[in-house]
Formats: structure tokens, sequence, C-alpha cells
């Protein structure tokens, strides 16, 4: 009798508790506030494209003239060729400094790590000035190159300076997770050196590979201010946004090159997510961390080689901030640091430099907020699906969308004059937000990990004890979190003092930040101001990283005593 | 009263069915085991009746409410998962009373209540301490007083002691069992360890593949195993294939067992006829005993307390069973390889199932 009844049994639904319906609503708010600073600013650009001037809409009409028109078209070209020859040269040099870090014995061995990591501290423009310097018409090694440094030479010399670390990053954590026992049966096997490195050395770099070089081509495509400093006449798809859009006010044709310039960083994306997912799997297996023994010949070679490279990023940086130094360049070699006075040459004067600070700040403390308790509310929601699906698409959608784009979008967007959101604009609000949105992907994704790492009964306890959700959050999931938290409250600063393309659309008199007004400075051609206006930005973050990585090691040891066994 | 009611609970995910209309009644006070092989859905049934991951369908009764589709926190029990799930930034003593402190009691009762607490596991000192300063053994018992904190109706725990190594375990099954004994708090523990059910449980609920196989003590699960299934997985048993002649005989290659009636089986079925090691008669066998066969000793192994022997049934083709002799016994019988002897097999050991 039993048998049949149960059969016939109503499938059940669980009432929620108060827990479950609080945060199934902070999940529903979530996804608005994603919405409006992701997902509407780009339905916005998509529907701008088909518009034309006046707001009427024609089909695909700027589609059509955009691929008639040759130049345009170029410039595509153009930024693809550029794209491919930097990822072929970034990935080998990266991996090979990677390898160096973590497969061998290096003197000051943190000294090398750190100044790979330099580069990311200064905005894109920063390479392209020191190149003016060192090969420019007035540079100290013109025609060293046997042509001019304006054009595709230069745009690829600065995007390896530039991208160089972030495939580095990518690569070290990849040859980081390599595991010890692999090797040592590889050795009890008697295989040799150069039969381990491609059997297992390179497979084990495989994922670490392919996500370098999207995140190389990635970068070099949708990167601005390098092409704008250094370009010349050589055109690329970033600069041709800010032409139409700034040149020519021509928002329509804008948003079709934002569009072109999606497709590539969209591909790329989507490839990266189909790779780490396989990767997943691959690091389940219970590794032995690898501890690299010393070995004269092969330590010395490597040191050689990353003393090349570490001093190739020296100079450049160097370049600049000597150029930064010089009363007038290349008549005048003495120093002043009369360039340091932004007033002179810039009506906001260092005014522009506090802005970035402030926005920086901002960005740091809005984001990490909604980029942690965002991740918290997606990851421990029970059941909700759909909803927290979307959410997951949304926060990673800004990976793929390059700045120009998405400040394109939010000019669409919150300067429509029937948003109530338009407010906004043109204010510090509107910078602050742009920013957290163009990052956040990173931000969500480490939170996402750190919650991922902790134990997932944390929660299951809690409601048996009857402690509400968010008491636990505040008393055990943040705090045991601290550390992540800090790391991407750091990232959106340094990304905030450096960040130009995404905020080059949306700035006000008022607002200007030091990174745009570089550009700008440039522009006008006062060199030397703007290489110090990088330099001033280039020493804030880096001081700023510098105190997150002592205080890392000697503050949060102090206070997170639970930590020590 | 029962203090737990389950009826027909079933839980799927997608097509795979997790657990397959079980039904269940605990008793008020009762310290009940799941025992079954990995992926049975011991875990599965415990979730479900904290609310963790509810069942798909069927009720759940605690104490005559309907808690079926109540959340966890609205539930009334007190858990202990396997990794503990101690909060690694408080203390011992915040963890404890971390349930306490939202209930508005003063601090000093809640300080009072830890410190009862923890001399009741055994933990008077370890108060000021960080998780990770303390063993595996003591984690477990700070994890056990913090669900005990409440004064649950239940406690929950999904393989407490599987993380430890063999002599803590063995103590703490002591302790648990102990302090379960003194609260009088009705428990429910998961294992896949037999012995631990066996030495623990009031009751076992021996679970395969979704379903129950069998209820009943330790006694009566190791003596009368209800099934093929549970015969094999709790205890060793000896299988060996023949037909049912009679009802209370068995023909096995040639030979003729007796056992007890058989009331489910027609003659003709093929069946197991099943013997523990442990049952096999040796020693001071009366001409007329039942079942007597004469055996060789074809392997010999030495587990430390006893010998297990591998007999071959003489006259037959490969009929073979093991036996558990003392060393005692090996002595005085002079047993050896190749060795000959008579053996019984008592018809009230034998267990019979349908092959
Ligand atoms: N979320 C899930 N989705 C799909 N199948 C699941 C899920 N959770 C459990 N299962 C399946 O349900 C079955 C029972 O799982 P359960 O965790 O209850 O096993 P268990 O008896 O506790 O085993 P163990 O001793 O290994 O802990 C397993 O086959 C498992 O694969
Ligand atoms: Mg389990």
């Amino acid at each position: 009798m039993t048998l049949a009844a149960s059969n016939r049994s109503p499938i059940l639904r669980v009432a929620m508790s108060r827990d479950d319906l609080m945060m199934r609503l902070g999940v529903v708010l979530f996804a608005v506030v994603l919405l409006v600073i992701v997902g509407l600013p780009l339905w916005s650009l998509l529907a701008k494209a088909f518009e034309d001037r006046d707001g009427k809409f024609v089909g695909l009409a700027n589609y059509v003239s955009y691929f008639s028109t040759p130049a345009l078209f170029d410039s595509a070209l153009n930024s693809l060729h550029v794209a491919a020859v930097c990822t072929l040269i970034v990935v080998p040099l990266a991996f090979f400094y990677a390898y160096a870090l973590t497969r061998t014995v290096l003197p000051v061995r943190w000294l090398f790590q750190g100044i790979s990591l330099i580069p990311i501290f200064a905005p894109s423009l920063l390479p392209g000035l020191a190149l003016v310097y060192l090969f420019g018409n007035q540079g100290f090694f013109k025609g060293a190159l046997g042509g001019p440094i304006y054009g595709f030479d230069g745009i690829v010399i600065a995007q390896i300076f530039y991208c160089f670390p972030h495939a580095t990053l990518i690569l070290v954590t990849a040859l980081t997770t390599a595991d010890a026992r692999l090797y040592e049966a590889a050795d009890a096997l008697g295989a040799s050196k150069l039969r381990v490195f491609f059997t297992v050395t390179l497979p084990g770099a495989k994922y670490g590979l392919i996500s370098a070089a999207l995140v190389v081509f990635t970068m070099v495509i949708t990167d601005f201010g390098i092409a704008k400093v250094i370009g010349g006449n050589f055109n690329v798809l970033a600069t041709d946004v800010y032409k139409q859009v700034i040149g020519q006010q021509n928002f329509s044709m804008g948003a079709v090159v934002g569009m072109v310039l999606l497709a590539p960083a969209a591909i790329a994306f989507l490839v990266d997510r189909v790779v780490q997912r396989k990767q997943v799997a691959l690091l389940t297996a219970r590794a032995v961390p690898l501890i690299p023994k010393p070995k004269l010949g092969r330590d010395l070679f490597f040191t050689a080689f990353c003393t090349v490279v570490a001093a190739g990023i020296l100079v450049i940086l160097g370049m600049a901030a000597w150029g930064s130094l010089i009363k007038y360049w290349p008549y005048n070699l003495s120093l002043t640091l009369a360039n340091y006075d932004f007033t002179n040459f810039d009506a906001s004067g260092w005014d522009s430099y506090f802005n970035s600070v402030e926005m920086a700040v901002g960005a740091a403390v809005f984001g990490t907020t909604l980029m942690f308790v965002g991740a918290w509310l997606n990851e421990k929601t029970r059941e909700f699906y759909l909803m927290r699906g979307i959410v997951q698409f949304l926060a990673f959608l800004p990976m793929a969308v390059p700045g120009l784009v998405l400040g394109l979008g939010y000019i669409f967007f919150f300067n429509a004059p029937n948003n109530p959101l338009n407010f906004l604009y043109a204010t510090m609000g509107i910078l602050v937000v742009n920013t957290v949105a163009h990052f956040y992907t990173v931000g969500h994704l480490t939170a996402t990990t750190a919650l991922k790492q902790i134990d997932p009964e944390f929660e299951s306890v809690s409601a048996s004890l009857k402690v509400p959700v968010w008491r636990t959050f505040g008393r055990v999931t943040a705090p045991i979190c601290l550390p992540a938290i800090l790391d991407i409250a750091i990232y959106l600063f340094v990304n905030g003092m450096t960040t130009v393309s995404s905020v080059i659309f949306l700035y006000s008199s008022d607002t200007k930040l030091a990174s745009v007004a570089a550009v700008n400075i440039e522009e006008s051609g006062a060199t030397a101001v703007a290489a110090a206006l990088c330099i001033v930005i280039v020493i804030t973050s880096a001081a700023v990283k510098t105190l997150h990585v002592l205080a890392d090691r000697f503050l949060l040891g102090r206070l997170q005593a639970w930590r020590r066994r | 009263m029962s203090h737990l009611e389950v009826r027909n609970l079933s839980k799927r995910y997608g097509d795979f069915t997790a657990l397959g209309d079980i039904s269940l009644d605990i008793a008020e006070g009762e310290f009940v085991c799941f025992l079954g092989p990995s992926g049975c859905g011991k875990t599965t049934l415990l979730r479900a009746i904290a609310g963790l991951d509810p069942q798909s369908s069927g009720t759940i009764h605690q104490k005559g409410r309907d808690i079926s589709a109540l959340p966890p926190s609205k539930r009334d029990f007190g858990i202990v998962f396997q990794s503990y799930a101690l909060f690694p930034n408080l203390t011992v003593v915040d963890n404890v009373g971390y349930g306490l402190v939202s209930r508005r009691e003063g601090k000093a009762a809640v300080g009072r209540r830890v410190t009862e607490l923890l001399t009741l596991v055994g933990l008077p000192d370890a108060g000021p301490k960080y998780p990770a300063q303390l063993s595996g053994g003591q984690q477990q018992r700070v994890a056990l007083a913090r669900a005990l904190a409440t004064s649950p109706g239940l406690l929950l725990l999904d393989e407490p002691l599987s993380a430890l190594d063999a002599r803590v375990r063995l103590r703490l099954r002591h302790e648990i069992k102990a302090l379960q004994r003194t609260l009088g708090v009705t428990t429910i523990m998961v294992t896949h360890d037999q012995e631990e059910a066996l030495t623990m449980a009031d009751r076992i609920v021996v679970m395969n593949q979704g379903a129950i196989e069998q209820v009943g003590t330790p006694q009566e699960i190791y003596r009368r195993p209800a099934t093929a299934f549970v015969a094999d997985f709790v205890g060793s048993m000896n299988f060996l294939a023949g037909t049912l002649v009679a009802p209370d005989k068995v023909k096995v290659d040639g030979f003729t067992f007796d056992c007890t009636a058989q009331d489910g089986l027609a003659p003709g079925a093929k069946v197991a006829l099943c013997i523990r090691p442990e049952d096999v008669r040796v020693r001071d066998l009366p001409t007329d005993i039942a079942n007597r066969v004469a055996v060789e000793v074809a392997e010999l192994d030495f587990v430390g307390a006893f010998c297990r022997a591998t007999l071959k049934v003489q006259g037959t083709a490969d009929v073979a069973m093991t036996a558990d002799f003392s060393s005692n016994l090996i002595r005085d019988l002079g047993v050896e390889l190749g060795r000959k002897l008579d053996v019984a097999l008592p018809p009230d050991r034998l267990r019979v199932f349908a092959a």
C-alpha cells in the first residue's frame, strides 16, 4: 500500500527561512546593480550601432559603411597583426621568465619578481613616452631601428613592456602548480632534461600558456594609450574609436568600431573559459609542490636571461623618469622638477592627481564591498539557480569587454536624457562605477575562489545553531577572507590609478583623472610633463602595493593569530 | 512515541534516485547508525532529516511535528560534519558559544554553559585556543560540544570519526557513546565502518543503493542478517551455493545440510547457504552431530588473535569455506596445512538466502 501511495506523493516544496528570503532578495538586488553598471550600457552601445547621427534606426547601414571604408577596415587588420606579433613575442619571453622564477635557483629572486611587476603600476602611456625619448625623432638612438619608432615597431615594443607582467603572473601560477612526483617519475625513467621539458613541463603549463596568450592578445587589441602615443599614422581599432567619438563626434560609427573591437576580445574570453573549465579537473589531483635544486649551468643561464629582461623593464621606466626630470630635451639635459608643476601645462594641475586618488579609493571601497558581498550572496544562496546564473554571467561579462567599449556604452546609457540615473553623468560617481564595472570580473573571481576554499558547511552549522546567516558572514566568512578582500581592494586601486581607456569618455573638467590628463598633455606636445604625471602614478600605485605586501606579511600575521599552528 | 518518523522519503538527482521510498522510526533517546557502503545514500538521508538537502518527496515528523518542509533553522537538531566545520578564526570558547550568544542569554550564563560543555567533552582547558592548535580528536570534541550547546533534541553525526587515526577513533567511540547515554539525546550517526556501528549503536540501519536493507540491534544484524547483502557487508560470511531440497534442507554439491525451516523459499530454489567463520565447530564433535563434513586445511592465515583457515570440503569439486581457529585450538589439534579433520556447521547458525 505504501509503495503505490508514495509514487503519487507530490514533489515537496520547502518553505524558505528568513535567511533564504533575504539572500534571494540580495541576489536580485545585486543582479539589478550589475545590469545597470554592465548590462544596460552594453545594450545601449549595441543599439547605437544601428542608429544614424540623429538617432534614427538605420539597420546595418553603419556596419556596411564601416566595412566599405578601407581606412577603417585596415585598422582592424592592423590591430590583429600587432596583437598576433606581440603575443608571439611576449608569451615565450614571459614563459622563460616564469620558468626561471619557479624552477631554477635565482639570486635575489624576489627582486626579479618585483621588477617584472612594475609595468602593472604604470599607465599604458608610459612605455610609449619612454620609446619617444629613446628612439623618437630626437631620441638617443634614433635610427637604431632602421626606421621611425612611430607605428608598428613602437607599438610592439611598448606592448611587450605593458603585457609582460600579466603573462608572467599567469605562467608563474601555472608552473607553481606542477607536481614534483611527475618529475621524480620522469627522472626515475631516465628521461633526458630536454625530453622532460617537452613531455612534462610544457604540457603541464599548457593551459597557462593558452590563457597567457589570450590575455596578451586581448590586452594589445583593446589598449588605447600606447597606440595613441606611439602609433603615428598606424591606425588601430582602439584609436579609431577615440577618433570617431572625440574627433568627429560620430557616436554611431564609434559604436560600430566598438562592436568590432568587442569581437576578438569576446572570442578570446570564450576560448579561455572553455580551457579553464578543462583545467579544473587537472588541479584536483593531490600534487606535491616542486622545490628547485641548485644547478650551476642552468641557474647562471637563467640569471643572465632574467637580468636582461629586468634591465629592459628598468630602462623603459628609468627613461620615462629621467625624461620627466630634464629641462629641455634634447638640448638642455640639466635636471629640474619644473615638469612636475602641472599647473603650468594643464588647467587642472595637480587636481587631476588628487582626482585619481579619490577615484581609485572610491573604486576600491565601493568595488570591494560590492564584489565580495555579491560573490558571497551568489555562492551561498541555496537553489535559485536561474537568477544566480544570470548574476554569474553579468559578473563575467566585463572581462570580455574592452574599456573603450564599456566607456562608450556608459555615454549612451547614462547620458540619455530619459535615464533617471542621468544625474551621475560627468560626476566622480560615474568614474568610480565605470572603473568598478570595468574590472569587475577579476575581483568577483578572487572573491569566489576565496569563498569556495572555506568549509561549505559553515552556513549549515549556523542554521542548525539558529544563528542568522549574516552574522556568520560578519564574524567568520569575511574575517577569514580578509587577505582576498585586501587583494581585491589593491587591485581596484592600482587599476583605478592607471586606467585610461574606459574613463577617457566620461570625465568632466572637475573630475579629470591623472592618466587622462597625461594623454591630453602628451597630445599638446609636452612629453616631459606627461612622463612626470605617469611617474607620479607609478610611485603612488607601487607604494600602495608595497604597503599591502608589508601589511600582508607583518600586520595580518599578528591580527590573525588563528592562522598559526 | 518515536522521536523521528520518516515516511516514504525519496530523493532524486535528475534521473538518479539517491533515496528510494525510505520509511523509518527512531525512538526517543535512541542511538541509531546508518551503515552502508560508499554512495549508498547515508549522507543524503541525514541531510534530508536536517533539511540541508530536502527530500524530493515523503514526510518527516519530529516529536509529532511535521518538519518535512521546514528550513534547517526551523528544525531542532545539532550536527557534526566529517570536516567538523569549526570556525578557524574563533577560539574554542567562541566556537562552542556560537549558538548561545544569539539567544540573548547573559554573558555569564553563556560562559558557564561553555565551561560545562568543555568539561563534558573532556577539554576543560582548551577554551582560549584556536582550532588549528588542536589535534584532530580535540577538534572533533569541540565540534561535538558546539552541536550540543543549544541542547538540541536530535544530534546528527556524519562520519564524525573517519578523519581520525585508529587509536583516537577507538577512544572517541566510547566517549561519544557514554556522552550520548548521559545526555539521553536522540542520535543518528552515519558511518561506513561496521565495527563502529556494531559497538556504538542501539539500532543499526543498513543501507544499500538508496534503500534500507535491514533495521535491527547490532545482535540481530550480526546474528540474523535479513538479506545476503547484510550478511556479506557486516562481518565475514561464507557463501555456499546450493539448492533448497526441503523447507529445512539445503543440498550443496552432493552434501545435504540441515538448517532452520525456510518459509519464504520454495523447495528447488537456488540458494546461498551462509555461515560465519567463527561458527564452524571443530572441537568435541559428538558422533551424531548434524552437518558433519570432512575437510582439508588448504590455507592458514595468521590474523593475530586467531588464524583464518580455508577448508576444502572433501568429496566435492571446489566447495570451500573459511573458519576461525584460536591459537589454542591450533595447538591442541595440531592444525596445519594439509591436515584433514571433521567440522560441523550448527543448523541454528546457518542462514539461507535466495541466490
Ligand atoms: N548533488 C548531487 N547530485 C547528484 N548526485 C548526487 C548528489 N549528491 C549525492 N549524489 C549521489 O547520491 C548518492 C548517495 O550519496 P551520499 O553522499 O548520500 O552517499 P554516502 O552513503 O554518504 O557515501 P559516503 O560513504 O561515500 O559518504 C551517490 O551515488 C552520489 O553520487
Ligand atoms: Mg557520506
